[in-house]
């Protein structure tokens, strides 16, 4: 289910209007349906980079290398006379990719844990939690950073090392949430009729903690860019030739700063206005489905 | 109170060890080592032998639950080891980097300060207003933009408009503080503004609460000025909450460092981090992560003596 209709469903339970869900999520969070747009733009962009971009993103050309933005070349090329304009469009496959790959798999694992831990309770709960308490105590991109010297950088090993800093945070959010499910009645019955944990905690609890686990995976978006494009600028994350905004800002502070400064600002804009509209978008996402988690 | 001090510092001991033997089982799983990295990957001819005796003097020979044993036994006489790359002890260089990376972080963490609290105060002041929009943008905007492109930004914006380049040789402040200034001010801005943002955020609707509050309507009835109300009664009880976002964001500051450090080429923690992680220095990077750890663990515990300090209706026992 996409995280739009889950919004509509629960938009449109309560109210019983006519206007279509959608329609009042436009109405009432503009923004956020402007940062739906923009997205919705990103993701065009991205699938059919290969008829948009004007060049091939990993071609080299050492005729045209540092050439300045112009007709033939609209955001100018690289040191290696490759298209900054092509390479950014090509980018952002890579960005959304681990983006929505490393929020998904992070806020899913994330979520289960949570639920979880909050089921069992008890010493489980009190050990998963400690863990999570230490895990908490390190910035986001340090534990990404530390995960990466453990199993190596790359597009696939990127997601996952991504997607596990963000499961910390994820847990303890939904952990919350689940807690009050957990006092509910209907656990109580389904216990009784002899449902297992797991079935319980897939079927009983899970579906009750939605709204939470969708602030948390929007939230995670924007998070997940930066820290994509940061790793990869660092050089422990995706690696040449592959297009990804972060890399196209590395290593070559001397030639932007010498030779050519437009290599540095096409890529850095098109992080900010992604990790922009996505965190607009889980704002008023957040807004909408769960108002009480608003920081 | 002291008691309290002493209770808590004593608490942080288990989280520490914690720390210490998650780092150790996480870095230590993996396959491949530091000698392979180090000796093989140059491209030159090797003998086992020196890659056994590099073990050997390294003690990664040894059984991995000895390593642990010697690694813990050394946390407690404060010794964490040499680094596996440059030999040194890993305490020496940490504590080389540190003095740099420390003063860049307050700095920062001012500068963070001294954005968030007027704009925060101008938003909640204007609330729903176009200043209140601005700031608002302002503050998504903070915490949008990558702090290493802002960095290049700066570098750009310096040399290309007023041909400048900040000085590339760390001079420590006491020795010629205007060197020192002018060096670090410029990650201290790209850091600052990324960290104001959520500072911004929590002082606006902390000052949005108090404004609300009986003491507040008060203080107007009896006729007292704006200015007064504005700073003997609404900031000041709005300071509790902004002060914690402070010092968790300033315990979390050495996420910026990393990737700003490099941007300007700044030999501090934060490239440290990056260079251990890249050279798979097991020793160093456990040293590390004990350092940002205990980081946290401080910061917070400082926020929490700060509360009593702030509100005399806290009190520690």
């Amino acid at each position: 289910m996409t995280a739009e209709q889950v919004l509509a469903e629960r938009v449109a339970a309560p109210a019983r209007r006519r206007r279509h869900p959608l329609a009042r999520f436009f109405r009432r969070h503009p923004a956020g349906a402007a940062g739906l747009v923009v997205i919705l733009v990103l993701m065009g962009v991205a699938l059919l980079a290969p008829w948009i971009a004007p060049y091939d993103p990993v071609a080299n050309d050492f005729r045209s290398m540092f050439k300045p933005p112009g007709v033939s070349h609209w955001a100018g090329t690289d040191a290696y006379g490759r298209d900054v304009l092509s390479r950014v469009i090509f980018g952002a496959r890579t960005a959304l990719l681990i983006g929505f790959g490393a929020s998904l798999l992070g806020a899913t694992i994330g979520a289960v844990i949570g639920v979880a831990s909050a089921y069992f309770g008890g010493k489980t709960d009190l050990l998963v939690q400690r863990l999570v308490d230490v895990l908490l105590s390190f910035p986001i991109i340090i534990v990404a950073l530390a995960i990466v010297s453990i199993i190596g950088t790359g597009i696939d090993k990127l997601i996952v090392a991504i997607a596990l800093s963000f499961v910390p945070r994820v847990e303890r959010v939904v952990r919350g949430s689940a807690l009050a499910v957990r006092a509910m009645t209907y656990i109580e019955a389904a216990q009784a009729i002899g449902a297992g944990a797991w079935r319980i905690i897939f079927r009983h609890m899970s579906p009750n903690v939605v709204a939470p686990y969708l602030v948390m995976l929007t939230a995670s978006l924007g998070q997940a860019i930066l820290l994509e494009s940061s790793l990869s600028f660092l050089g422990l994350g995706v690696s040449e030739p592959t297009p990804a905004w972060g890399l196209m800002l590395r290593g070559a502070a001397v030639d932007f700063a010498t030779r050519a400064p437009w290599m540095a600002v096409v890529p850095g804009l098109a992080i900010t206005t992604t990790v922009l509209t996505f965190n607009v978008l889980g704002d008023a996402l957040r807004d909408a489905l769960d108002p009480r988690l608003r920081t | 109170m002291t008691r309290y001090v002493v209770t808590r510092l004593a608490l942080m001991l288990p989280t520490l060890l914690t720390v210490a033997v998650l780092v150790f089982i996480l870095v230590r799983i993996v396959p491949g080592d530091i000698v392979e990295l180090r000796l093989v990957s140059g491209g030159s001819f090797v003998t086992p032998g020196v890659i056994e005796a590099e073990r050997e003097r390294l003690g990664l020979n040894k059984p991995l639950w000895d390593q642990f044993v010697a690694w813990m036994v050394g946390i407690f006489r404060l010794d964490l080891g040499l680094s596996m790359w440059s030999g040194n002890p890993v305490a020496q260089e940490i504590a080389i980097r540190l003095p740099l990376s420390l003063q860049l972080a307050v700095m920062a963490s001012l500068i963070a300060t001294a954005i968030a609290i007027p704009l925060g105060t101008l938003a909640a002041l204007h609330r729903g207003r176009w200043i209140d929009q601005v700031v608002q943008v302002i503050s998504v905007a903070g915490l949008a933009v990558p702090s290493f492109w802002l960095g290049i930004l700066i570098i750009l914006l310096l040399l290309g408009v007023f041909g400048y380049l900040p000085p590339l040789t760390f001079t420590p402040l006491l020795d010629n503080p205007r060197a020192n200034l002018a060096q670090l001010i410029w990650p201290a801005l790209a850091v600052g503004y990324r960290y104001s943002a959520v500072t911004t955020r929590m002082t606006r609707s902390a000052l949005l609460e108090v404004l609300r509050e009986d003491y507040v309507r008060t203080a107007w009835a009896k006729g007292l000025g704006r200015q007064v109300i504005l700073r003997r009664h609404a900031l000041r009880n709005a300071l509790l909450p902004v002060v914690t976002v402070i010092g968790l964001e300033f315990a979390f500051l050495i996420g910026g460092l990393v990737v700003t450090e490099q941007v300007f080429n700044l030999n501090g923690v934060g490239k440290l981090v990056v260079e251990a992680i890249g050279q798979r220095d097991y020793t160093l990077i456990q040293g590390l992560m004990l350092l940002v750890a205990l980081g946290y663990l401080l910061v917070n515990f400082i926020v929490d003596l700060l509360y009593a300090w702030l509100d005399p209706r806290i009190a520690y026992h």
